[in-house]
């Protein structure tokens, strides 16, 4: 793929994200780029930044990202050096937005690369469609969630000149990682990455995106579980100053698969996280797990949202925010339980730590329940650390400093523990909690 | 075990203090030497208690007056943390639940810490899962409680139970052990008791706070103290808890009236 030119001083940009499809128009335009991104980048020129008058981005401020440059990070010469070698029983492909991430890399038996040509039909809108006009055409997941595209998701279809597109088939054994490090310089890194995974397919997926200088990773991924696939997911985000992480992640669930999703995300100045999982006709498993922290001025945002369109789904989610400095969490969870799904049993649940008075917690469970055989809860903390706990470690000889520690790192390792085995490697506990870990 | 030579490990001068601008101790005098077991017994809301947070440096107690001398040292000056690592362990009367941590690691973080303090070298993990299984015959625990997240979805006698472990491994000076015989069915209580008594010696003291005889059954004490509103009313030998026993508490209520609010000289 061509690299592209920098910017060059044009006449001001309307927009954030107009200023960043001109710097793309010339590839975009350019055949055979996907007709999928090239509606994306129509659907995109004519949406504005989304702003705070908007419900779904009321908290968060996007301030950070339009002071990223609004062009492509120049592709990568060498693989960055700073990554921990890759553990056993793991493939690692790495995605700089450029390169090609299999180029050179055996995939493992029951996973194999969608030729291109298959590759525009698949993201061509299904029959089954319940699309807006307007969405991008690949996410019937998308589609869905409300009377517009996600922007976060336009975005990185928009953005990303290549799409990692793999089909697995029965079940895998080594774990996939995908790993991204915006490291360099000024700009943006744009992932896209589509998974069909074939019925009673089994597959453990860690993506792991970090950064370390102003910059924008967007990430777009899209699942689909076929009847009885199971996919355990996992995402680490680690980011550091001035970098802005927006990840959409489409799930689109077959009765009798089970989707598992852990995250941890820390250090960015702005991320937002929006998992969108549609169990197409219900009776599927779905398991969030999120853990989020902010410190400083960061501010880190997650919208998801679960729909059934079926009976008999399952849905259990827990949301931990630790909240420190002059910190902003925001949650949003969207249950969506129409008429038909009749025996839904969801839970969710919202628990945040607040550290400083200066931190601040926006939670909001968002329940939509039209069936009415169904059992759905929902509940929401925000607290301290516990006095009694404190004390009782201080009691026991532990300075309140470690002891406070001890608990922020229960409270982490509820969600952790949950992640692939494979991340363990990335110390997680570490990198949520801003201790030493491995830096790019 | 009573030697008026054996030095003071704990002495509590007309200690004064209140929760939440409620004052609750109005003068406690106590005196505590090395190898006594003392009793303080009064009903709910007599102060034993508070007393009890006191002495371990809970925060929402403030101390309003008097002074507590730890083997010649200021004890109320001191933090939490230090007070445990220099030898004062408080067994609580509800043990707290910590989830996700794990409570061997907390074990031996706290473990370690008094060690330091105490000049011998910190454990690493193998050292101390050697030290861990060795105590556990103390209280006759199952390994597998070190497995899980402190004293989480413990029943109510694995976690007196794991707080006398704590108390076998921190090798405290002056032990306070409130109310540890509540929630116990007999057997728990024997095992308990036991641990108690395996770990008393000539150099420590132990401090039981106590609603009921049946305790000191098993713990036979030196003194026993009767608490009434805030301080130390009445104290003898081990028959006067049996005179509790016998005659319950009214007669603290006349005696009170009695005092009025005159100052009182207590050992």
């Amino acid at each position: 793929m061509a690299s592209l030119s920098m910017p060059t001083a044009e006449a001001p940009a309307s927009s954030w994200g107009t200023a960043l499809l001109h710097t793309l128009a010339a590839e975009v335009s350019r055949e055979p780029a996907l007709a999928a991104r090239q509606q994306a980048a129509r659907a995109l020129a004519e949406r504005p930044l989304p702003s705070r008058r908007e419900e779904a981005w009321r908290f968060t401020d996007l301030a950070p990202l339009q002071a990223i440059t609004p062009a492509l990070l120049a592709p990568r010469t060498t693989a960055p050096a700073s990554l921990p070698a890759a553990a056993a029983g793991v493939v690692r492909l790495l995605l700089d937005g450029h390169g090609d991430p299999l180029a050179g890399v055996t995939l493992p038996v029951g996973i194999e690369s969608i030729p291109a040509a298959e590759l525009g039909t698949l993201l061509q809108k299904p029959p089954t469609d319940r699309g807006v006009e307007g969405a991008s055409a690949s996410t019937h997941a998308a589609a869905w969630a409300g009377s517009e595209a996600p922007w976060c998701g336009l975005l990185a279809a928009a953005t990303a000149g290549q799409i990692l597109a793999l089909r697995v088939k029965g079940v895998v054994e080594p774990t996939l990682e995908l790993v991204s490090e915006a490291a360099t310089a000024d700009g943006v890194l744009p992932l896209r990455v589509l998974l069909i995974l074939e019925p009673d397919a089994q597959l453990e997926l860690l993506q792991v995106h970090r950064a370390a200088a102003a910059s924008l990773t967007t990430v777009f991924l899209e699942a689909r579980l076929g009847a009885g696939a199971r996919l355990s997911h996992g995402l680490l985000g680690q980011g550091s100053g001035a970098a802005v992480l927006l990840a959409e992640l489409t799930i689109d669930q077959e009765p009798a698969s089970h989707y598992a999703f852990t995250s941890a995300v820390a250090g960015w100045a702005l991320s937002r996280l929006e998992p969108r999982v549609l169990q197409s006709s219900g009776a599927a498993t779905s398991r969030l797990r999120s853990l989020q922290r902010v410190d400083g001025r960061q501010i880190a945002d997650q919208h998801s949202q679960v729909r059934f369109e079926g009976p008999e789904g399952k849905l259990d989610q827990l949301h931990k925010v630790i909240a420190d400095g002059a910190g902003r969490s925001v949650f949003n969870g969207a249950v969506a339980v129409p008429r038909a799904a009749q025996r839904t049993d969801a839970v969710q649940l919202s628990r945040s730590l607040l550290l400083s008075d200066r931190a601040r917690i926006d939670t909001k469970p968002q329940l939509e329940i039209v069936a009415d055989d169904v059992k759905c809860a929902h509940g929401a903390t925000v607290s301290r650390l516990q006095q009694e706990e404190l004390f009782y470690l201080r009691s026991r000889g532990i300075d309140a400093a470690r002891a406070a520690g001890l608990l922020l790192r229960g409270f982490c390792g509820e969600v952790l523990r949950e992640l692939p085995a494979a991340a363990a490697i990335w110390q997680p506990l570490a990198m949520v909690l801003g201790e030493e870990a491995p830096r790019p | 075990m009573i030697r008026p030579e054996a030095p003071v490990l704990l002495e509590i001068r007309d200690l004064h203090a209140s929760v939440a601008d409620q004052p609750i101790l109005h003068g406690v005098n106590l005196t505590i030497r090395a190898g006594e077991i003392h009793a303080v017994m009064g009903r709910n809301g007599s102060g034993k208690s508070t007393l009890s947070k006191v002495l371990a440096g809970h925060p929402a107690y403030t101390v309003t007056g008097g002074s507590v001398l730890y083997r010649g040292e200021d004890l109320l000056a001191l933090e939490p943390e230090l007070r445990a690592r220099r030898g004062v362990f408080l067994g609580f009367q509800y043990p707290v639940e910590i989830p996700g941590v794990s409570n061997l690691e907390f074990l031996r973080v706290a473990t370690n810490g008094r060690r330091l303090e105490q000049g011998a070298e910190e454990l690493d993990t193998f050292a101390f899962e050697d030290l861990v299984r060795e105590r556990l015959a103390v209280v006759q625990m199952d390994p597998a409680f070190l497995e899980r997240s402190v004293n989480e979805g413990f029943s109510g006698g694995e976690k007196k139970r794991n707080e006398i472990l704590q108390m076998a491994l921190l090798d405290p000076l002056v032990a306070i052990l409130d109310e540890t015989d509540s929630g116990l069915d007999i057997d728990a209580l024997r095992i308990v008791a036991g641990g108690v008594n395996q770990l008393a010696t000539a150099e420590n003291a132990t401090l039981l706070i106590t609603h009921y005889q049946r305790l000191l059954d098993v713990i036979t004490p030196d003194y026993v103290h009767v608490m009434a509103a805030g301080r130390i009313l009445r104290t003898g030998g081990k028959e006067l808890a049996l005179e509790l026993e016998d005659r319950g508490y009214d007669w603290v209520d006349a005696e009170l009236a009695a005092l009025a609010a005159a100052p009182l000289e207590v050992r």
